[in-house]
């Protein structure tokens, strides 16, 4: 094919990403070496003392890094075996399968700051149902201002939001399997644990791994539900880096340190999801 | 045995259902409290125990003077926006896709997955990294607090997912096909626009839905890049959850804002059932 087409498919959507992005990334990576906050608005030049602080002396900006790895790496977890079973159950034979498919669907659609909103009132301490259901057996957790159970709420409402999307890719690709090695196994008489084990699971290897790095990558991005449910709090509890981020840069307005915060964070991001995914790939898939 | 396992499939299924609905039936209940029965004790059904009133969704048609929520103009705010960077979207990453399945590309060490990994690597960049540069950005181009501006910020947004979607897509869509149309005497973009397009339609759908549903969701960009001028659906509603606002017009300003996307849970469910999904999400 002609050598000049080739670009015309590409370039326009490439250079639009770029055009948008290429201020944005050098005006941050800028930034991260400058003073900028509320008392000296103004792009000087600092060195490296803003990486300095950040390595040096700010052990909340890591425990935020922390506790975000642990949240989302929990979150995860827990909607990866959540999605492949409920992918599972309404893969084949089961009655009204329409309709529990459109209702495992349905959270992802709904906006995350909405229904944290709603969540919030749910989980009220004094007026939400949920305390009123638990009164019954005489137990009324805190589940906004304790700072282990606010983590609890956090993930509860992280995996209500996004399991469909599991989900979804899950089924998608059990949906898509070829049917001859489930005819060969049941020819030899596999049991339905067998089968999983050794059918189901290796042939949807690739497809979990995709998954689950597509979910971690929107994971790492907590933000929308911290922000409503908790603000952080109580304390710095269910602090994640964004929002320590959005702290230090719009509430503190020290967009400076905001900026280095920020290069580090993505610097950090991207190494360790390509390790993920090179480990998973690893794990899963054997030969 | 098997009887056992048939139960317990019923019951987690039941179950996770009942976890799904919640929320949605707590929103409905309280959307029609007064002051009463949502602060003496916790209520559940209406008639039994409490008097239902209109009076959490009498405040969203009123207008904002006579102490009402104004959300009809975010409403239609939200709507331009999310199908506006979509559209965008979906046409500059399909073209993009098509030409990172089709042709080879090669500058240095980078190849066609990198160029891929690229546009969905921008997924990975949290809001608040980006929101700062473009509000400074936005400030200075004279766009903040604009429609356009978060045209702009959206496409950043979505490509990546149209893009993610539609190379995996064309990579099913057999290359004789492309091939054909150019013996036939198409040129490149003819056998694109003729052949490949019209075999690609349940992929654009599927893309257009994704990007549909990221874009309308977003909170973080239109709460930083927006103010008085522009208010997008997520912020306003957001906006009500102060002390101030009573839970049942903020219950039914909820509703009615995540009402419109739960119809694309029905289309998704039909193209998934159809198994057309299978090869568009993989």
């Amino acid at each position: 094919m002609n050598f000049k087409h080739k670009f015309v498919f590409l370039f326009p959507g490439l250079f639009v990403l770029i055009g948008i992005l290429i201020f944005p990334i050098i005006f941050t990576i800028r930034l991260s070496f400058s003073g900028w906050n509320s008392y000296t608005p103004e792009m000087n030049f600092i060195g490296i003392t803003n990486y300095i602080r950040l390595f040096t002396d700010d052990p909340r900006f890591w425990e935020s890094f922390f506790r975000l790895s642990f949240l989302s790496v929990t979150t995860v977890i827990l909607q990866y075996i959540i999605g492949f079973s409920l992918a599972l159950m309404v893969w084949r034979d089961i009655k009204f399968k329409r309709f529990f498919r459109v209702m495992f669907l349905i959270p992802m659609m709904t906006t995350p700051v909405i229904m944290t909103v709603i969540w919030r009132t749910f989980f009220h301490e004094s007026l939400g149902p949920v305390n009123d259901l638990l009164g019954a057996f005489g137990v009324g957790p805190k589940w906004l201002s304790d700072p282990a159970t606010a983590k609890i709420t956090v993930i509860i409402v992280e995996v209500w939001q996004w399991t469909p999307f599991m989900f979804l890719l899950l089924l998608a690709g059990l949906l898509s399997l070829p049917k001859e090695p489930f005819l060969a196994a049941a020819i030899d008489g596999a049991s339905a644990f067998r089968k999983f084990v050794f059918v189901t699971f290796p042939l949807m290897a690739p497809i979990s791994i995709g998954a689950i790095i597509i979910r971690l990558i929107e994971a790492s991005k907590i933000m929308d539900t911290v922000f409503v449910l908790t603000s952080g709090g109580p304390g710095t509890a269910t602090e994640t880096s964004s929002f320590y981020i959005y702290i230090k840069g719009l509430r503190e307005f020290q967009m400076g340190y905001a900026a280095t915060l920020s290069f580090t964070y993505l610097v950090i991001m991207i190494i360790s999801l390509t390790i993920i995914a090179k480990v998973l790939t690893k794990l899963m898939i054997k030969e | 045995m098997y009887k056992f396992y048939i139960f317990l499939k019923y019951s987690f299924v039941a179950l996770w259902t009942m976890f799904v609905v919640a929320p949605f039936l707590w929103a409905l209940s309280t959307s029609f409290k007064d002051f009463q029965s949502v602060n003496s004790k916790v209520t559940y059904i209406p008639w039994i125990d409490y008097q239902p009133s209109l009076e959490g969704w009498k405040v969203l048609i009123k207008s904002p003077a006579k102490g009402g929520v104004d959300i009809v103009e975010p409403y239609f705010n939200s709507i331009f926006v999310t199908c506006t960077a979509s559209v965008i979207s979906i046409f500059l990453g399909t073209l993009a896709a098509y030409a990172l399945s089709r042709f080879t590309f090669k500058a240095g060490f980078v190849r066609n997955n990198d160029i891929t990994f690229f546009f969905i690597s921008q997924r990975i960049m949290p809001p608040i990294v980006l929101s700062i540069p473009f509000f400074i950005f936005l400030s200075t181009i004279g766009l903040l607090d604009s429609l356009i501006g978060l045209v702009v910020v959206y496409i950043v947004l979505l490509m990546p997912i149209a893009v993610w979607i539609m190379v995996d897509f064309f990579n099913r869509v057999p290359k004789e096909l492309d091939e054909t149309a150019l013996i036939d005497g198409c040129n490149p973009y003819q056998a694109f626009y003729k052949v490949v397009l019209p075999n690609s339609i349940p992929g654009l759908i599927v893309a257009g839905m994704f990007c549909i549903i990221f874009g309308w969701i977003d909170f973080f960009f239109a709460f930083i890049l927006t103010f008085t001028e522009v208010q997008l659906l997520p912020v306003k509603v957001v906006a009500l959850n102060s002390s101030v606002t009573p839970w049942w017009s903020l219950s039914a300003s909820a509703l009615v804002s995540v009402a419109p996307l739960i119809i694309v849970a029905f289309i998704v469910e039909r193209y998934l059932s159809k198994g057309n999904l299978s090869g568009a999400l993989k």
